[in-house]
């Protein structure tokens, strides 16, 4: 019998409301992820990583978005679909997540302490008491110094970094199977960044846990992931091993995103932009949606991309890259 | 904590300090001698003299400022013009009064004002919050002395089930409650009004923050997301407006008392002024100015309560 991923998501779709009308921010979205893995998911500002988070752990809800399509497997169960009572029950426990903004995601009139051991109250049923002590063995684990006396204190006595080692501890304390980590770097600083990622890994390491990484850093990505996802206009573009797409990145995309790292080794380039825009939600084309900006573009690409493999584990959606069109892979799957 | 509210009391006296001295200027540079205005037009030069000497006018500027501070420092604030008696023993007597009269007004406020409120934000642009809307509108349009005419006509006159004249007994504590009974709601529909808009919107702030996402993030049922983790930060704003509100309904008292014939400050004031009792404005302008400051005080102290960095500060 095949190991049951600790999640899978197959063709999720998920939608917003704009002026009246659902527009996908998700299209049909598919990975899994085994146990002790991490998988980063990369991509610009508004190309869904976020929703696709959001989507995983019941956080779009009407009225303002929805998960129209798809399946969503935590541990083999599907969860697309739940209700609210019993997402409540898998949130915290079997799935946590991280967010950006450690300076902001920190309720500020409740001590760091009683916001971790909420989720061990919530959860485990454990008294207030017993919920702290686990608190403190937390904080050690994830190298918050003095752990007795900082548990009693409040966000606005922790830095940036101490913050976000707070919202690993908190997303940590039920052990769940699955963690969501979505920008968790992105606003410190690069020396305190680095301790955080040392420590997300030690930390999967340790509790055998899968990671999906959401950033936009390709430096993080190379750091911390064993595997890939872009993601552009709410698209899974390509996806592979980190080593292989780091070395022969296939679809322009990718390829662009690469580009435009600054290099050391060449001190007077001019830095490198994507030039044109991601097309807005309410225009969507039928075909690939990174044509318009896209160095390669040719006659196939106004038609609808499919995500097939060009290597072990790598797969790609572009024709050019790949060869396969829409039609092609319709015969193929026939 | 000790250290916050010694350090908020010691604020404090400046501001009363500054409050006396623009008191003390304001009746200064106010034109006319104020043995004149007392003893009339008609009065002889000596006698004018005889009352400066005993009002204390002759002595030197700096003089007068520091018996005026001192005095009102140890609670004393001269004697009415009219009555003779000591102004805070005046005061005193019908200060039970105003205090009912604030308190009432207040814990209506509140309790109508914050549920109200959150009810609102709850359901935002759905027929509910509309209607808080709306109403809360209406109800801060509507002034003390329009709303308790209405008031006294209907529930006074009409169904007669208040009193018209709110002397009330200040032994009975039944007597007390029925009589503040309707110039509460007057002064409270006001304020609850304000406080059910200032809630609904602190609530919606605080419920776009992310660490409401957080909190649902590890899972806390959406009921204790609001109730602990939204409303223990939309409080603050609250409490700062409360705080605030209540100095406005102690001014407002003033309205409040004639329209529904309660004795109070408001009444004394309205009182001194149609007798040109000096001294006795003086007195009360100082005995307001206190009030406020001390209410300040306490918003301030819940504030550092309340908000965990506001200690740091």
């Amino acid at each position: 019998m095949l190991a049951k991923a600790a999640l899978d998501v197959e063709d999720l779709r998920t939608e917003f409301r704009i002026a009246g009308t659902w527009r996908a921010a998700v299209r049909g979205v598919s990975f899994s992820l085994e146990r002790n893995e991490t998988l980063a998911l990369v991509g610009e500002s508004g190309c869904g990583k976020s929703v696709t988070a959001l989507s995983i752990m019941g956080l779009v809800q009407p009225p303002l978005g929805r998960v129209a399509g798809g399946s969503i497997l935590l541990d083999g169960q599907e969860v697309a679909g739940l209700s609210e009572a019993q997402w409540e029950t898998l949130r915290g426990d079997r799935i946590g997540m991280i967010f950006q903004e450690p300076m902001t995601s920190l309720n500020p009139v409740m001590t760091v302490g009683d916001q971790v051991a909420e989720a061990l109250v919530i959860h485990k049923g454990l008294s207030r008491a017993a919920a702290l002590e686990k608190t403190r063995a937390l904080f050690e684990e994830v190298k918050i110094p003095s752990p007795a006396t900082r548990l009693r204190e409040y966000p606005h006595q922790f830095s940036g970094g101490m913050r976000q080692r707070v919202m690993i501890a908190m997303a940590l304390a039920c052990e769940p199977a699955v963690l969501l980590a979505d920008e968790p770097t992105t606003a410190l600083d690069v020396t305190i960044q680095a301790q955080v990622l040392g420590l997300l890994a030690d930390l999967r390491e340790r509790h055998g846990m899968a990671v999906l990484f959401i950033t936009h850093n390709l430096g993080v990505v190379a750091q911390i992931a064993d595997r890939v996802a872009v993601m552009y206009a709410g698209q899974i573009v390509e996806e592979g091993p980190v080593a292989n797409i780091f070395a022969a990145p296939a679809h322009p995309y990718t390829r662009a995103l690469f580009a435009a790292i600054p290099r050391l080794d060449q001190p007077h380039q001019a830095l490198s932009a994507i030039p044109g825009r991601v097309p807005p939600l309410d225009a969507m084309p039928v075909g690939c949606a990174f044509a318009s900006r896209c160095p390669q573009k040719r006659a196939g690409c106004e038609e609808p991309q499919v995500l097939v493999p060009i290597g072990a584990a790598h797969r790609a959606r572009c024709h050019v890259a790949t060869g396969a069109t829409a039609c092609a892979a319709a015969v193929l799957n026939e | 904590m000790i250290w916050f509210i010694a350090k908020r009391l010691l604020a404090a006296v400046p501001t009363l300090l500054a409050v006396l001295t623009v008191v003390f200027i304001i009746v200064r540079i106010v034109p006319g001698d104020p043995a004149l205005v007392i003893l009339g037009d008609q009065a002889t030069a000596e006698a004018a003299a005889a009352l400066r000497t005993r009002l204390g006018l002759d002595q030197p500027m700096w003089v007068q400022y520091w018996n005026f501070v001192s005095n009102a420092l140890t609670g004393n604030f001269g004697a009415s013009l009219v009555t003779g008696r000591p102004i805070l023993e005046e005061v005193g007597a019908v200060l039970p009064h105003t205090i009912d009269l604030t308190l009432a007004s207040m814990v209506l406020g509140v309790v109508v004002g914050v549920p109200v409120g959150i009810w609102a934000a709850l359901h935002r642009n759905r027929a509910i919050d509309v209607a808080a809307r709306v109403l809360s509108l209406i109800g801060l349009s509507f002034p003390v002395f329009v709303s308790g005419i209405y008031l006294l006509l209907l529930f006074g006159l009409y169904w007669r089930l208040f009193p018209v004249i709110g002397n009330a007994d200040l032994s009975d504590p039944v007597d007390r409650l029925h009589k503040v009974v309707l110039p509460a709601v007057a002064l409270g529909l006001t304020m609850a009004a304000y406080i059910t808009r200032v809630t609904r919107s602190a609530m919606l702030h605080a419920l776009g923050e992310d660490y409401i996402r957080t909190a649902r993030a590890k899972g806390v049922p959406w009921r204790r997301v609001v109730w602990v983790h939204g409303l223990r930060n939309a409080s603050l704003p609250v409490v700062t407006v409360v705080g605030l509100y209540v100095g406005i309904l102690i001014g407002n008292s003033v309205l409040t008392e004639i329209v529904f014939n309660r004795p109070g400050l408001g009444k004394i004031i309205v009182g001194a002024l149609n007798q040109r009792d000096y001294a006795m404005l003086q007195g009360l302008m100082v005995i307001y100015c206190f009030l406020i400051v001390v209410v300040n005080l306490v918003t301030d102290l819940l504030y550092g309560v309340m908000d965990p960095r506001v200690k740091q500060a």
